[in-house]
C-alpha cells in the first residue's frame, strides 16, 4: 500500500484559501507625497474566522495599512491579498469581500439609521427583496430598533458606532475591517462595543481586522495580534505567545526597613533573574512566577525579615511592547518621537 | 450599465432626501436672485433705450440672465456638500464599497441639476410676474429650464471635481470666488453683446454661462432657435465632459491619500 501524495499546481488565490487565510499581506510600502513615510514594509497573516489586532501608537501606520486594504489608496510596493482577490489588481472583487468601518464614522447626519442601512445595503448589492428584512434585523443586533427612524444627528458617540459596526455587516462580509473602533468613546460604551465584537466572533464567525493604540483593548479582544511601530510589524503573535517571549515574572515583595540585605539574601536563589531594590520594596524577575513565591518568601522568614505585602505580575503587553520596540507604549505617540530625537542626536 | 444606473438613483435619492430636510435652503437661495432682478430691473430700466438692445424691456432681458447666472453660483457651491461629506468619512465609505465611481459623480451632478431646474422655475415666474413675456410661447420655460439644468449640472461637476482635488474649503472658495464674478461679467448677462468691448464678446464666446444666457434670451424671445439647439448641444457636450473629467479626480484622490 502506498500513499500517494499529488501536488497540483494552483493559483495563488487558491493557495490562500487552503492556507486559511483570509488577509496576507506582503511588504506593504508608502510614503504619502509630503514625504512621510507610513509604511516600511509591512508583513502580516490574518486566519479566517480570528480577531486580529495591529497595535501600535497614532502615526505608527495602522490607518495608512487598513485604508490599502480597503483599496481606498494605493501602497507603493508590496501585495495584499483578501479571501484570494489582490487589493491593487482586483479592487472590484475585492470590495465585495469586506466590511469597513472607518476611523471616521462616515454616516449620513441627515439620513435616520434605517435609511443609512438601507443605502449602504443597496450599494453593497444586497437584492432589495432581502434589504428591508436585513436592516431590521441588524437594528436588532445592535439594539438601535427603537432609534432606527431617527436623524443619525441626534444619535450619541456609542449609537453611531454601533450604527457604523452595523453598516460594515450589511451585506454579511467574510473580513470586517474596525480601524480604531472605540478610539473617543468613554469606557463604559467601549466595554458595550467590546461584548458586540465578542459576539460578533461567536454569532458570525468572519474574520476582523482591528487596530488599536489600546493595549489592553489588543489584549483582551484579539485572537493574535502584530504589534506595528514605525511602518514596520517588529513581532506578531497571540497575545500569551507574545507575552510569554518575555522571560519571567515578575514579584514585588514590600519590606519594613532596609531593602538592600534583602536583595542581596535572594540574588542566589534559582530561577532569580534579577532582583532590583526600589524604595520600600524590592522586585525580583523571576522565570516561574507560582513556583518562586513560596520559596523566596520562606527564605525572608527564616531570615526574620517582616513582608508586608506580596505582588506577582505577569508580564503585560507593554512590557512586550517594550522587549520589540525598545521604547514604552504611548498611546499619544510621544515615545516614540523621543526615542527618535535620542536617534537623532546619536 | 444597469448597476451604474442603479447606484445613481440611490445615491440621489440619499441627496434629495437631504434637501427635502432642509428646504429652506432653496428658498435661501432664492432671495439673492429675486433681489436682483426687482432691483436691477428698477435700476438699469432705462438701458434698453439704448440703441443695440433688442428686448422691449429690462426686466425681459434679465429675467433669462439672472435664471442661469443663478444655475450658475448655485451649481459652483455644489462641492461643499462633497467636502462635508469628506469630512465626515462619507467619501471613504462609499469608496469601500464596489459602487461605479461614476455614479458617485452623476449622482451629485444630476442633484444640482434638479435643484437648479426648480429654483430656474421659480425665477423664471417672478420675472413673469414683474413683466417679462414670452412672445414666443410657452416653450421658451421648458427650454429655458433645460438650460439651466445643463449649465447647472456641467458646473457642478467641476465644484466636486475642484473639492475632490483641493480637500480645503478655504481653496475651493477662493477658486470660486475668483472664477464665479468674471465667469458672469465676461456674458451677456447684464449688457446686449452688441455693447460689449470687443475682448470681452471674443473671451464670452468661450464662456459656457455666455452660450446659456443667450440660447435662453433666444427662447425668451421666442427667435432663433437654431442657434437654442445649437448652445443647447455644446451645454451637453460641457456636461459629458465636465463629468468624465470630474469622475477621473476619485483616481487622483486615491493616489494622493
Amino acid at each position: 500500500m502506498s500513499i500517494n501524495v499529488k501536488i497540483q499546481p494552483v493559483e495563488t488565490g487558491q493557495t490562500i484559501e487552503e492556507a486559511g487565510l483570509a488577509i496576507s499581506v506582503k511588504g506593504l510600502s508608502k510614503t504619502y507625497r509630503n514625504g512621510v513615510q507610513a509604511l516600511a514594509g509591512v508583513s502580516f497573516n490574518v486566519r479566517r474566522g480570528e480577531i486580529f489586532g495591529l497595535l501600535g501608537p497614532n502615526g505608527a501606520g495602522k490607518s495608512t495599512t487598513v485604508r490599502i486594504l480597503a483599496t481606498l489608496t494605493q501602497p507603493d510596493s508590496g501585495q495584499a491579498v483578501i479571501a484570494g482577490h489582490d487589493v491593487s489588481r482586483e479592487p472590484d472583487q475585492v470590495r465585495q469581500q469586506f466590511g469597513y468601518v472607518a476611523q471616521t464614522s462616515g454616516v449620513d447626519k441627515y439620513g435616520t439609521g434605517r435609511e443609512n442601512l438601507t443605502l449602504q445595503a443597496q450599494l453593497q448589492r444586497v437584492p432589495a427583496r432581502q434589504i428591508p428584512d436585513r436592516v431590521a434585523e441588524l437594528l436588532v443586533w445592535v439594539g438601535l430598533t427603537e432609534a432606527a427612524d431617527r436623524l443619525v444627528n441626534t444619535y450619541s458617540g456609542g449609537m453611531k458606532r454601533r450604527l457604523d459596526l452595523a453598516m460594515g455587516l450589511v451585506h454579511e462580509p467574510g473580513v470586517l475591517f474596525l480601524d480604531e473602533p472605540t478610539t473617543g468613546l468613554d469606557p463604559e460604551t467601549r466595554a458595550a462595543l467590546w461584548q458586540d465584537l465578542a459576539r460578533l466572533r461567536q454569532e458570525r464567525h468572519l474574520t476582523v481586522l482591528l487596530t488599536t493604540h489600546y493595549l489592553e483593548e489588543a489584549d483582551h479582544l484579539c485572537d493574535r495580534l502584530a504589534i506595528i511601530d514605525h511602518g514596520q510589524v517588529v513581532v506578531e503573535g497571540t497575545p500569551n505567545e507574545l507575552k510569554a517571549q518575555i522571560q519571567g515574572d515578575t514579584v514585588m515583595l514590600e519590606i519594613n526597613g532596609s531593602t538592600e540585605p534583602v536583595a542581596a539574601l535572594l540574588r542566589p536563589f534559582a530561577g532569580v533573574l534579577e532582583v532590583i531594590p526600589n524604595g520600600t520594596a524590592v522586585l525580583a524577575r523571576v522565570t516561574q512566577g507560582a513556583t518562586a513565591v513560596p520559596v523566596l518568601l520562606k527564605a525572608l522568614e527564616q531570615a526574620g525579615i517582616k513582608v508586608q505585602a506580596v505582588t506577582l505580575s505577569r508580564p503585560s503587553l507593554d512590557d512586550v511592547y517594550l522587549h520589540h520596540t525598545g521604547h514604552h507604549f504611548a498611546a499619544n505617540g510621544t515615545a516614540a518621537l523621543e526615542s527618535n530625537m535620542t536617534d537623532n542626536k546619536a | 450599465m444597469i448597476t451604474f444606473l442603479a447606484d445613481t438613483f440611490h445615491l440621489l435619492q440619499r441627496h434629495i432626501r437631504t434637501t427635502l430636510r432642509i428646504p429652506i435652503w432653496i428658498a435661501v437661495t432664492l432671495i439673492q436672485p429675486i433681489i436682483w432682478l426687482t432691483l436691477f430691473g428698477q435700476l438699469f430700466r432705462r438701458v434698453v433705450e439704448l440703441p443695440g438692445f433688442e428686448a422691449s424691456s429690462y426686466i425681459q432681458f434679465l429675467t433669462p440672465g439672472v435664471v442661469i447666472m443663478t444655475a450658475f453660483f448655485g451649481a459652483a457651491w455644489s462641492g461643499m456638500g462633497l467636502l462635508e461629506d469628506l469630512n465626515e468619512g462619507v467619501i471613504d465609505r462609499l469608496l469601500a464599497t464596489p459602487i461605479h465611481r461614476g455614479a458617485l459623480m452623476a449622482a451629485r451632478v444630476l442633484h444640482a441639476a434638479l435643484t437648479v431646474s426648480i429654483q430656474a422655475g421659480i425665477i423664471l415666474l417672478f420675472g413673469l410676474v414683474l413683466g417679462a413675456r414670452l412672445p414666443g410661447g410657452l416653450l421658451a420655460l421648458p427650454v429655458i429650464v433645460l438650460l439651466a439644468a445643463l449649465l447647472g449640472a456641467g458646473f457642478s461637476a467641476i465644484s466636486n471635481g475642484l473639492a475632490l482635488l483641493t480637500r480645503r474649503e478655504e481653496t475651493l472658495i477662493a477658486v470660486i470666488n475668483f472664477f464665479g464674478m468674471p465667469l458672469t461679467f465676461l456674458s451677456s448677462a447684464f449688457i446686449a453683446a452688441e455693447l460689449m468691448p470687443g475682448w470681452i464678446r471674443f473671451i464670452a464666446q468661450g464662456n459656457p454661462v455666455n452660450w446659456a444666457i443667450i440660447a435662453a434670451r433666444d427662447a425668451m424671445q421666442g427667435q432663433a432657435w437654431a442657434e437654442v439647439w445649437l448652445y443647447t448641444a455644446l451645454l451637453a457636450l460641457f456636461v459629458l465632459v465636465a463629468s468624465s473629467l470630474a469622475t477621473y479626480t476619485f483616481q487622483i484622490y486615491r493616489r494622493a491619500i
